[in-house]
């Protein structure tokens, strides 16, 4: 099963080798040097690969399958925690209590035995398989139920989102043994590397780099061949699949396996680069963000998904640091506008219109028609709506210009993503 | 006033009074060893004495005012006013040497006692509330030396609720004293099963643990079970009302919702926040009415969260849902988007911190309800909920409006032939959905922290409420919401609240296994919706 690329895949994997190869050479190169990376970037780019790898797995059940999976962070976190659950076995007795067997908060909450869940989780190799199999099995168990009996649509959204939020008080509880409220945490080395040092960080960069163009080339290994083929039917006239005499449950369950797997990866490579993993990780809240990445980036394209973690996550960033109060206006807003007017997401978008989006953002940034003292005062939320007011028009300004420009040129205007196969609908 | 009716009470102790005057003597003398084991004993002898300085002495001693003479070999008393007096007989003193008393000391276990004795003296009391009371004192500390003071006032006592608390102190005293004649000791586990309450449960059961008479063991035993017998039925009915007033919120936050998802298939994300704004109408309201309307603010909060959120609910099927017709999955995250929105404007507007909402008085308190607590707000927001789901009821089963409902719920292709207007069937039902919520949100902030997040903590339930109950008839929206609220208090006392809500959680994903449209499932010929 090679899979088959597009041009969009092509530069997506060129662009994710480049990363694998340059962020160490440029985390490790001297603090004067241009090409500099400063830790705590590589750090938060391996976080945001993290998300794409998440994205992904959720576009390929959501984007090829139809089944939009409001709890597709369950099995990010799950996961993440077989990981840091490793990594807490890893501290040994340089924890708090120094005990060598328990984790600091076992110590704290007086128990005597390891529980028998965390038996093993001092072998890396048992606790990638753990990685994998946790996850994998949850999907397989709650999506042999739910396909099984045809579970579809909104029930199946809402089903999925009250998994999430049961796994979220499951572990939210002290007794069920995974550090209760504070999650696992201080973690130290991995496989005997500190994780505190750059060359580390960046490691974990490019395999995180590495690991999103594996998964990439395996989802769309399945979503080119006859098998991805079947998928889209069912996304796209499920009854009629089943009536052509296909196991469309079977179908389902595959793909939705597959995908709760590169989650649980995903989450896996994430918690050693933020250095926490806490049932928060299990909010409602997080997945469905999550599938706002997919919808901004671009339903059924893949690429399109990884790009919408990167993008919005970007967003977040910056807003939360620069103006916490509106970040909410703006993914919500996101939420609405995207649903409403982007259907198929940045990868839907003609060239021009990306261009006119990067003129306006740039001219928004630096030159803003509210004044900047405005965003001290309570006036913020009207400061904040005067310049997105503003980059919208110079939005639609540059466009026409480019619209008018290229006509006069006699020129064609295609998509991004060209026609690729397997678009969305 | 009370000492005159301690006063008169006492003169009653038929015998008493010349009888005991020597206890006094006996007690202060005791008090004069000053060690602890004399001093309790003391207590005891002072309050059974039945001299008219007993609860003086008794009080000045728990308040530190009570001091030993040593060289007149007597007990002085410190008055409220500063004033010196005579222990024994009242009599002012003057000219005391203040230097050379000494303070009567009081341990833990003498306060104890006191209490005890002081509710002895009580007992009498002209008001009978103060009578209870002190009855109730001496069932705790079950003193036989209040004993005496009991067995007068049940001779005389006229009322009854006086009385019973009388006999149940009566027999908590005689239960738990071996020494005591068997046939009183078995009449008084009658007066204890007739109290029944945990209390008495436990009196009983320490009794037949340790009690040497068999045939006292055998009534024990019998009287045991039957008490445990009743506190097990107000158990369950205790945790039945739980389930109940928990269901009724269940059924307030989710009878909006099972409307919008039954009329045009799409589940309102952004319906907690409905709720949320109309708890905040509730707050908003309660600071603009001037103080003669308070009491009635909730007749005003009610009507208006209802039009608020059903005007947001309104412009939001205009502006957004309308236009993703036939997409529900997107419309999930558009109106995910939306609570994303009112949740920050809210904080916006009105900080992030929780606001106070006061209830009015009659939703306040609770009352007792054969052994059954019952709270007031719970008791009417369950009252609350049943009208909103009749008046729904009414307005589906009997207004042309809810039958154009009704018709495009069961099939929107063909009402839209027959001439119904569907868009407008859609934006009403989506403003009385959301309507609901604000009233249910009235509700929520009578019981709930009135804050932006307020309706995140109940969508999941009510969406499991929804997929419980299908959206073929509001009576699926009902059972599931009993079923929740009850099965979920049910299980509490079991497994804890939160394992309860995830057991039930698995329950409805298994369920929905059997039964994928819910209980109550349209029935029709649609392969999928």
């Amino acid at each position: 099963m090679i899979a088959r690329l597009d041009r969009a895949g092509w530069i997506f994997a060129f662009l994710l080798i480049a990363t694998a190869v340059a962020v160490p050479f440029m985390a490790l190169s001297p603090a004067t040097s241009a090409f500099h990376l400063p830790s705590y970037l590589v750090q938060v780019l391996g976080k945001y690969l993290c998300y794409a790898i998440l994205a992904l797995s959720l576009d390929l059940v959501w984007g090829y399958v139809g089944i939009l999976s409001l709890g597709h962070g369950a099995f990010f976190a799950l996961g993440g925690y077989a990981m840091g659950m490793y990594l807490m076995r890893q501290i040994g007795a340089r924890g708090v209590y120094a005990n060598p067997i328990l984790p600091d908060f076992m110590v704290f909450l007086n128990w005597k035995e390891l529980p028998v869940a965390w038996w093993g989780f001092q072998s890396f190799p048992y606790a990638m398989l753990m990685v994998v199999l946790v996850p994998g099995a949850l999907a397989l168990a709650f999506g042999w139920f739910a396909f099984r009996s045809r579970v579809t649509g909104v029930y199946l959204s809402i089903i999925t989102q009250a998994m999430t939020f049961a796994l979220f008080k499951e572990f939210f509880r002290n007794d069920f043994g995974f550090g209760g409220n504070n999650g696992l945490t201080d973690f130290k080395d991995l496989l005997g590397f500190s994780l505190q040092t750059d060359a580390m960080k960046a490691a974990l960069c490019s395999i995180s780099a590495i690991t999103l163009l594996i998964a990439y080339l395996v989802a769309r290994a399945i979503v080119t061949s006859k098998y991805g083929k079947v998928l889209v039917a069912v996304r796209d006239a499920e009854s009629r699949v089943r009536f052509l005499g296909y196991r469309v449950e079977n179908y389902k369950l595959f793909a939705f396996v597959v995908s709760a797997i590169i989650a649980g990866i995903g989450g896996a490579l994430y918690v050693p680069q933020v250095g926490i993993i806490n049932p928060s990780e299990f909010t409602p809240g997080n997945s469905i963000e999550a599938v706002l990445w997919v919808a901004v980036g671009g339903r059924g394209t893949l690429v399109g998904a990884a790009i919408g973690a990167v993008v919005v996550n970007l967003a977040k960033s910056y807003y939360t640091a620069a103006l916490p109060e509106v970040w909410l206006f703006a993914l919500g807003g996101l939420f609405v506008l995207v649903t409403l007017f982007l259907p198929k997401g940045i990868f839907g978008l003609r060239w021009v219109d990306l261009t006119a989006a990067a003129g306006a953002l740039l001219i928004v940034h630096f030159a803003p028609i509210a004044p900047n003292g405005l965003y001290q005062t309570y006036l913020l939320h009207l400061a904040f709506v005067i310049d997105v007011a503003w980059g919208i028009a110079a939005f639609f300004i540059i466009r026409f210009l480019l619209d008018w420009t290229i006509r006069r040129l006699g020129g064609a205007t295609p998509d991004i993503a060209r026609s690729s196969s397997g678009n969305g609908p | 006033m009370l000492r005159r009716a301690l006063l008169a009470a006492l003169s009653l102790f038929c015998l008493a009074a010349s009888a005991y005057a020597e206890p006094l003597d006996d007690g202060l003398n005791d008090l004069l060893g000053d060690s602890f084991p004399q001093t309790t004993k003391a207590v005891g002898e002072i309050a059974a004495s039945g001299s008219p300085q007993s609860s003086a002495i008794l009080d000045a001693m728990a308040n530190g005012r009570a001091l030993i003479d040593a060289a007149n070999h007597r007990i002085v008393l410190k008055t409220d006013k500063g004033d010196w007096v005579d222990a024994k007989t009242g009599a002012p003193i003057a000219g005391l040497d203040e230097g050379a008393l000494k303070k009567v000391r009081v341990n833990n276990g003498v306060r104890t006692a006191i209490g005890a004795a002081m509710g002895g003296l009580s007992m009498a009391n002209a008001d009978p509330a103060k009578r209870r009371e002190a009855a109730e004192q001496v069932f705790k500390s079950r003193d036989p030396k209040a004993l005496p003071a009991i067995e007068a006032q049940i001779a005389k006592e006229t009322d009854p609720n006086a009385l019973a608390s009388l006999k149940q102190a009566r027999a908590a005293i005689l239960v738990a004293d071996d020494s005591a004649p068997t046939a009183q000791r078995v009449a008084a586990l009658a007066d204890l099963t007739a109290r029944g309450d945990e209390d008495a449960e436990n009196l009983i059961a320490t009794a037949a643990a340790s009690a040497k008479d068999p045939e006292f063991k055998a009534a024990a035993a019998a009287a045991l079970a039957h008490t445990q017998r009743r506190l097990a039925m107000i158990s369950v009915a205790q945790n039945l009302w739980y389930g109940i007033s928990a269901a009724s919120v269940l059924l307030l936050a989710a009878i909006g919702l099972a409307i919008t998802f039954g009329v045009m298939g799409v589940i309102n994300m952004a319906h907690g926040e409905m709720a949320m704004l109309g708890a905040y109408v509730t707050y908003v309201v309660q600071g603009a009415l001037p103080p003669a309307l308070q009491p009635w603010s909730l007749a005003f909060a009610i009507p208006l969260a209802f039009l608020t959120s059903g005007l947001v609910g309104a412009g939001l099927e205009r502006l957004i849902i309308r236009r993703l017709y036939n997409r529900p999955l997107e419309t999930l995250l558009a109106t995910w988007g939306v609570s994303l929105i009112l949740q920050q404007a809210i904080r916006s507007l009105f900080g992030a911190s929780n606001k106070q909402v006061t209830s009015p008085a009659f939703m306040t308190g609770s009352f007792d309800f054969w052994g059954v607590s019952i709270t007031a707000n719970r008791m009417w927001i369950i009252v609350l909920s049943l009208a909103v789901f009749l008046g729904i009821q009414l307005v589906l089963r009997a207004t042309p409006f809810g039958l154009q409902m009704r018709a495009v719920t069961q099939n929107r292709r063909m009402a839209a032939s027959m001439g119904i207007s569907t868009g407008f069937v859609d934006t009403a039902a989506f403003a009385l959905g959301s309507g609901v919520a604000g009233i249910a949100g009235v509700a929520l902030s009578q019981i709930d922290n009135v804050s932006p997040n307020l309706g995140q903590g109940y969508i999941i339930d009510s969406f499991m409420v929804v997929v419980l109950g299908g959206v073929g008839n509001l009576w699926g929206t009902l059972l599931g919401a009993l079923t929740l609220g009850l099965a979920n208090k049910e299980l509490e006392p079991y497994i804890g609240a939160v394992q309860g809500q995830i057991t039930l959680l698995i329950f409805i994903i298994l369920f929905i296994q059997m039964r994928p449209r819910g209980l109550f499932a349209l029935k029709g010929r649609a392969v999928e919706a």
